[in-house]
């Protein structure tokens, strides 16, 4: 069947399998492989991108659900080479080591962080609760989220990317 | 002031510190833009897809073996079974302890999960369609689940591929004095003893295992893209599995998604690949999903211990001894050096200095997944670890002395190093009271204590839970560590370019740990370079030297003191071509970082960047001076390095539903000097959770029939950031005497030492309960029943 | 990953068109609604409908209002949406207990109050909840609409009273002026689906217990519910005995077995003890005091 998803602000058509996952959608059919996948059951959260603008597991959608709907991953966050607080905020506290969780963690907290700009710890260990990492104990996830909402985009001054 | 003028810059241009110091990771740039090249990120030209149809039986003939339809499939390229692998003599492989391991079943299946037959087809959909379409007749066996069944008379025997085999003992194997033993605990005031397993666990990276391997029909090289922590010591194993020669594979292992150990070993679904490429002529993409990862690449521990301690009744220790039954699944493929079939668990004495020691470990098969050694245990330590803190426990409940004050009272005192355990191992250097001492401080315990007692008077369960732990890690030196003959040295070259850009090439694999930062700043310390100006190459067998990767903390304590040598040697050089370039002699220089000066005039002098490019100029050097600024050293540690830490954890549990909450947790770890705090840190706060994981959730049981109950992640529990606490980390420093940083590696500590810490707090919050002991996982149906009086057995199925 | 098996793909444009589709498509099509449920037992395989329909576009069917004395939660109102309801947390502290312990956000974000009910898994939260509180449900077909009460609505593990062709498209609670309510979960994990839970509300009058409900999950009790434990209580002053009474014979009547999760002695003695706590904290909660 031919689906329709707008995936990071423009508009993308395939032909593909019903059955076919998101997550499968978007990384093996668009090549964007920033979103990864890390179990069958759900319950690892590396997949976690936003459908309209939620976030979700995107092993448990299937493509053709998300036809006519808006998809967002990672790699939106950087927008003209700046990175996102958040994503500055991963890299200034430590909140990655292997890199694999990373990206859905990022997901959940910019949308956090646009409900919520100023979250307590409680509330940051609640919003990742459905995703797992295995490397960072979560502490500099919750340091780096919090790094994000000291430094809100808006009151940042014009930051060169680090190479 | 010339004197400030010329001070060595601390803070590199790009703003990172020169040498050791908090740095960001350089390899963050690409993780957080999702630019990451994880194994199945990768796509090749015309590449096909392998699924592995695997036995849902644990133990079982196979009669018969029906691919027609699977081959009929239109988008299947091809079917191999263990027939197929029969025909090439490639049906067994090695294991890493001297065992064979089927690479497909060709006469039983010996566990759930076990490879029975490979699909090849165009996509990943179809490849797993294909599997539902082979039909297997399975003559279903009786199968041995508990380990303490495994040497019954009557037992299944397992390996009957093996010629003669008529049980299913593999090893035993034992260390210590025992007479001295015997004689000490005779003369004991109090002996206890204590039955406790360290269960079944597994690493389970967030990114299971998997590889591409592709074979060039014309050249004859195959390349292979691997999750693989140690590159080097897999190409070898191809070699010697496939009979292809060594020159001709390239093994790369791109960015890893967590090893924890899981990636060490080579397992049937990588080989698969090697063959289907072979077969089809294609590369071949195979990748785990998560129940294949759970239930058949590397497991950990399973070692079901009976501990005795024997003390004078004022609390000095005086002897420990356990006896081990190791159960290591269907084939015996513990990943450690060949000498070691218990792997380094004779370092169970711990921290304390005793007069006597000894133990006895039998390995037995049974109809499990094959493994063992995995999952940050530093060779088996941590179970070495969880036992020797759980029967100081264990002693002080007896004696009625605080736990705290009697480790305090039998640490080794920091005179004694180095010193010589009475199981043979010598510990570098050590300040453990120090470090005991901080962590009580830290965590406020005399105040936790006195919580506690008000508590308990209103019928509140908390705990406090303390252990202390001494790693032996950096395996190893050549002349007592290999794995499959391969000596456990590692190699390392630095090339300083004319612009004094440098490259340094390990032989070790980053799964995490952020080696492409602290490496640099190994070299950096060194030499003075900005690390930013230092690229760190490594996971390519074709660019990187020989080495055996990065497992049992490792990397820093071998790959480290490789790097720092290699810098030194660029150091050496560099001293020598600065003299020809001031026409002095090296006697007069002297090295501030980043430049050799003349003695007593500091604006004589030349950077590494000048001395880089006066390499690889036009100056005339000395005799016996080659040009360039390059060198390449073959690391081989005079012994291990013995990183320890002081852990203190705090529980409440609730009463009613046996519920543990891990309220705070005190970590001081001593792992020599910090390359990089912040990713030190980062090392520590990950093994704490695995800690709290291993102690509360993670177990592998399997039921009667041998069913694996802990294949996914519905019921392989890892814990999440609302079971971890704030992780409250604190430090001391003793350097390594013997690594040339006097670095002692902090990969694994934590998940070494804090699981005793977990589960001695809640063992310490039912003492109200008379409750001595219960096995991990202390899950809330293990604790309630443990207040009952009846703690659960936790390898087999909850009944 | 697993991947689920070949299936086809239909979207629904209205109720009317969704069971159109499924007359069409006949007993071996699904309705799918988050596809929390179906799609991870499509993946492994465990499901294999012929065509999902999918009703994510059924706009209509999510909302939470107050009508007629009841709150009517449709049957496509997400997990989320549940949790974030003000009108909800001031009728039924119960339903934001129980939700903020329903699975992890993100999946909370996409799963559907009518695809728990539907989906009937013994261990399902919003069961016990609808159980609890008497919720009734309403089912649409192409006959029409009919109304069924949420403790007869399953059939037992993974089966409920539904037709082939037939949707369910709302929860309907009744309200109960000055009813307390609460839920407790206990769970090996954040996320873990319950080792035993329970749930209930209580309306107090003249210092007694003039209506109560109660119900489990996880623990075999029969449709979700406690009826002895309930008529027990009624008539009688909620005091820590009388519901300790109440709570040992929900736990009484409750059939739990053993699994992973634990023994059933274990769960049997969990389903007495938050019996117990939802009790007590429901009359708190009545008499203004949580
Ligand atoms: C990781 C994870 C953890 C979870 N943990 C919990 C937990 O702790 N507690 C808990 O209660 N649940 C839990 N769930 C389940 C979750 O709440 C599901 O979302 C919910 O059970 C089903 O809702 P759904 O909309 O996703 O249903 P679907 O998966 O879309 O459907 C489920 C079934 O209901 C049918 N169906 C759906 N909607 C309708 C309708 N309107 N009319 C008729 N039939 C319909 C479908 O055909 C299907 O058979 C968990 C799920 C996941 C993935
Ligand atoms: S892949 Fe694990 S939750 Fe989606
Ligand atoms: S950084 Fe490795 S899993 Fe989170």
């Amino acid at each position: 069947m031919q689906i329709t998803i707008t995936v990071n602000g423009a508009e993308v058509t395939r032909d593909v399998e019903p059955r076919l996952l998101l997550v499968h959608f978007i990384r093996d059919h668009l090549g964007l492989t920033g979103t990864h996948w890390g179990c069958d059951t759900s319950q690892c959260g590396t997949c976690v991108l936003w459908l309209d603008g939620q976030p979700v597991k995107s092993c448990t959608v299937l493509a053709a659900m998300a036809d006519g709907h808006e998809v967002r991953t990672v790699e939106d966050l950087e927008v003209d080479g700046r990175l996102d607080p958040v994503q500055q905020g991963f890299m200034e506290e430590h909140g990655l080591q292997c890199g694999f969780c990373t990206p859905g963690m990022m997901m959940t907290t910019r949308w956090l962080l646009d409900h919520d700009p100023d979250p307590d710890e409680a509330t940051i260990r609640e919003a990742i609760s459905g995703q797992l990492c295995r490397c960072t104990g979560y502490e500099n996830i919750v340091r780096a989220v919090r790094w994000a909402a000291e430094h809100p985009a808006v009151d940042q001054p014009e930051q060169e990317v680090e190479a | 002031m010339t004197s400030t003028e010329h001070a060595p810059p601390t803070t590199s241009p790009a703003g990172n510190p020169i040498g050791f110091g908090r740095m960001l990771r350089k390899e963050d740039a690409r993780f957080l833009r999702g630019q990451g090249h994880y194994l199945d990120d990768l796509v090749l030209p015309g590449m096909l897809h392998a699924a592995i149809l695997r036995s849902p039986v644990a133990h079982a003939r196979i009669t018969s073996i029906d691919t027609t339809e699977a081959e009929a499939h239109p988008k299947v390229k091809a079917v191999i079974t263990g027939a197929t692998l029969e025909s090439l003599n490639l049906a067994w492989m090695p294991t890493l302890s001297a065992d064979v391991q089927a690479v497909l079943a060709t006469d039983k299946v010996r566990f759930q999960g076990q490879e029975v037959a490979m699909v090849i087809a165009e996509d990943k959909y179809s490849a797993r369609d294909a599997l539902e379409l082979i039909d297997v007749d399975y003559d279903v066996l009786p199968a041995v689940v508990d380990a303490h069944k495994a040497l019954d008379p009557d037992a299944p025997v397992i390996r009957d591929d093996v010629e003669g085999r008529t049980d299913n003992h593999i090893f035993d194997w034992e260390s210590g004095d025992a007479a001295r033993t015997d004689e000490v605990f005779d003369k004991a005031d109090v002996v206890v003893e204590q039955k406790m397993l360290y269960p079944r666990v597994h690493p389970a990276p967030m990114e299971t295992c998997g590889s591409i391997a592709s074979m060039d029909r014309v050249t004859g090289k195959l390349t292979v893209w691997s999750t693989t922590q140690a590159p080097h010591a897999h190409r070898t194993v191809y070699a010697l599995v496939a009979g292809i020669p060594e020159h001709n594979i390239q093994i790369i292992s791109p960015d890893i998604g967590g090893g924890f150990g899981n990636k060490v070993g080579i397992y049937p679904g990588y080989v698969l690949a090697v063959v289907g490429s072979i077969v089809t002529g294609k590369p071949v993409k195979w990748v785990e999903d998560r129940s294949e990862n759970l239930m058949s690449t590397s497991f950990a521990r399973d070692y079901h211990m009976h501990g005795g301690i024997a003390a004078t009744r004022d609390g000095k220790i005086l002897g420990l001894r356990v006896d081990v039954l190791a159960d290591h699944g269907a084939f015996n493929g513990t990943a450690q050096p060949t000498k070691f079939p218990a792997g380094f668990f004779h370092i169970f004495t711990g921290s304390y200095d005793l007069e006597a020691a000894h133990c006895k470990v039998t390995g037995v098969y049974t109809n499990k997944a094959p493994g063992g050694v995995a999952y940050a245990c530093s060779f088996r330590i941590t179970e070495a670890v969880y036992l020797v803190e759980r029967m100081v426990d264990v002693l002080a409940d007896e004696l009625g002395i605080d736990p705290a004050e009697l480790r305090m009272k039998n640490l080794l005192r920091p005179e004694q190093f180095p010193y010589t355990s009475m199981t043979g191992w010598e510990y570098d250097s050590g300040d453990y009271p120090r470090a005991l001492q901080l962590a009580l401080e830290m965590a406020g315990y005399d105040e936790l204590r006195r919580e506690q007692r008000e508590k308990r008077e209103r019928g509140e369960l908390m705990g406090i839970g303390v252990s202390f732990f001494t790693e032996g890690v950096g395996a190893g030196p050549r002349k007592h560590m290999d794995i499959l003959g391969l000596g456990m040295a590692d190699g390392c070259e630095l090339r300083v370019h004319p612009t004094g850009k440098a490259q340094l090439r390990l032989s070790v694999q980053t799964q995490g740990q952020g080696h492409e930062t602290t490496f640099a700043q190994i070299v950096s310390q060194e030499l003075g370079l900005p690390p930013e100006d230092i690229d760190v190459i490594h996971g390519d067998t074709d660019n990187t030297p020989f080495g055996l990767g990065t497992y049992g903390s490792r990397s820093t304590p071998v790959s480290g003191a490789a790097a720092a040598v290699v810098a030194q040697r660029i150091r050496d050089k560099a001293r020598v071509i600065t003299a020809a370039a001031l026409e002095c002699s090296p006697d007069d220089l002297e090295w501030e970082q980043g430049r050799w000066f003349v003695k007593g005039d500091r604006t004589q002098g030349k950077t590494i960047q000048e001395v880089a490019m006066l390499s690889h100029g036009t100056l005339e050097l000395p005799e016996g001076v080659e040009g360039h600024l390059d060198a390449s050293v073959v690391y081989d540690p005079p012994n291990l390095t013995y990183p320890f830490g002081a852990y203190i954890c705090v529980v409440d549990v609730d009463p009613g539903t046996g519920q543990v909450d891990v309220r705070r947790f005190v970590a001081v770890d001593d792992c020599g000097p910090r390359v990089n705090p912040m990713i030190v840190e980062g090392q520590v706060h990950g093994g704490l959770a695995d800690g709290v994981g291993m102690a509360l959730m993670q177990l592998i049981a399997f039921d009667e029939e041998g069913n694996c109950l802990g294949s996914s992640f519905m019921d392989y529990l890892l814990p999440t950031a609302l079971e971890c606490p704030k992780w409250e980390t604190g430090e001391t420093v003793t350097p390594s005497p013997h690594h040339p940083l006097g670095l002692k590696g902090i990969g694994e500590s934590a998940t070494v030492g804090s699981p005793a810490a977990v589960v001695n707090a809640v063992i310490d919050a039912l003492e109200p309960f008379g409750v001595r002991h219960a096995d991990m996982p202390l899950t809330p149906a293990n604790v309630w029943m443990a207040m009952q009086g009846r703690p659960m057995r936790t390898d087999l199925a909850v009944r | 990953m697993q991947t689920p098996a070949p299936v086809d793909y239909a979207r629904a444009t209205s109720v009317e068109h969704a069971l159109q589709l499924l007359e069409q498509l006949g007993p071996e099509s699904r309705l799918i609604a988050g596809g929390h449920s179906l799609l991870p037992m499509m993946r492994l395989r465990l499901a294999r409908p012929e065509c999902v329909v999918d009703i994510n576009d059924l706009t209509d069917l999510d909302y939470i209002r107050l009508e007629a004395d009841e709150l009517r939660i449709g049957a496509l109102t997400r997990h989320s949406a549940v949790l974030g309801s003000p009108v909800v947390g001031e009728h039924y502290a119960i339903l934001h207990d129980a939700e903020s312990r329903i699975a992890d956000p993100p999946v909370r974000n996409r799963g559907t109050v009518g695809g728990s009910f539907c989906q009937a898994d013994p261990a399902e939260d919003l069961s016990a909840v609808g159980s609890a509180l008497k919720a009734t449900v309403v089912l649409r077909s192409s006959q029409g609409e009919r109304t069924v009460p949420a403790r007869e609505f399953h059939a037992g593990p993974y089966e409920t009273v539904l037709g082939d062709a037939e949707m369910l498209t709302e929860v309907r609670i009744p309200i109960r002026p000055g009813a307390g309510s609460a839920y407790d979960k206990v769970k090996r994990r954040a996320g873990d689906w319950a080792i035993a839970a329970a749930g209930a509300y209580v309306v107090l009058r003249g210092g007694e217990v003039a209506d109560c409900g109660i119900g489990l999950t996880a623990v075999g009790a029969p449709h979700f519910c406690a009826p002895e434990a309930e008529a027990y209580l009624v008539g009688k002053p909620p005091t820590e005995e009388h519901v300790a009474e109440a709570a040992r014979l929900a736990a009484e009547a409750c059939n739990p077995r053993a699994d992973q999760r634990g023994p059933a002695e274990y769960k049997r003695h969990l389903a007495g003890e938050l019996t117990r706590r939802v009790l007590l904290r429901s009359v708190d909660r009545a008499q203004g005091r949580a």
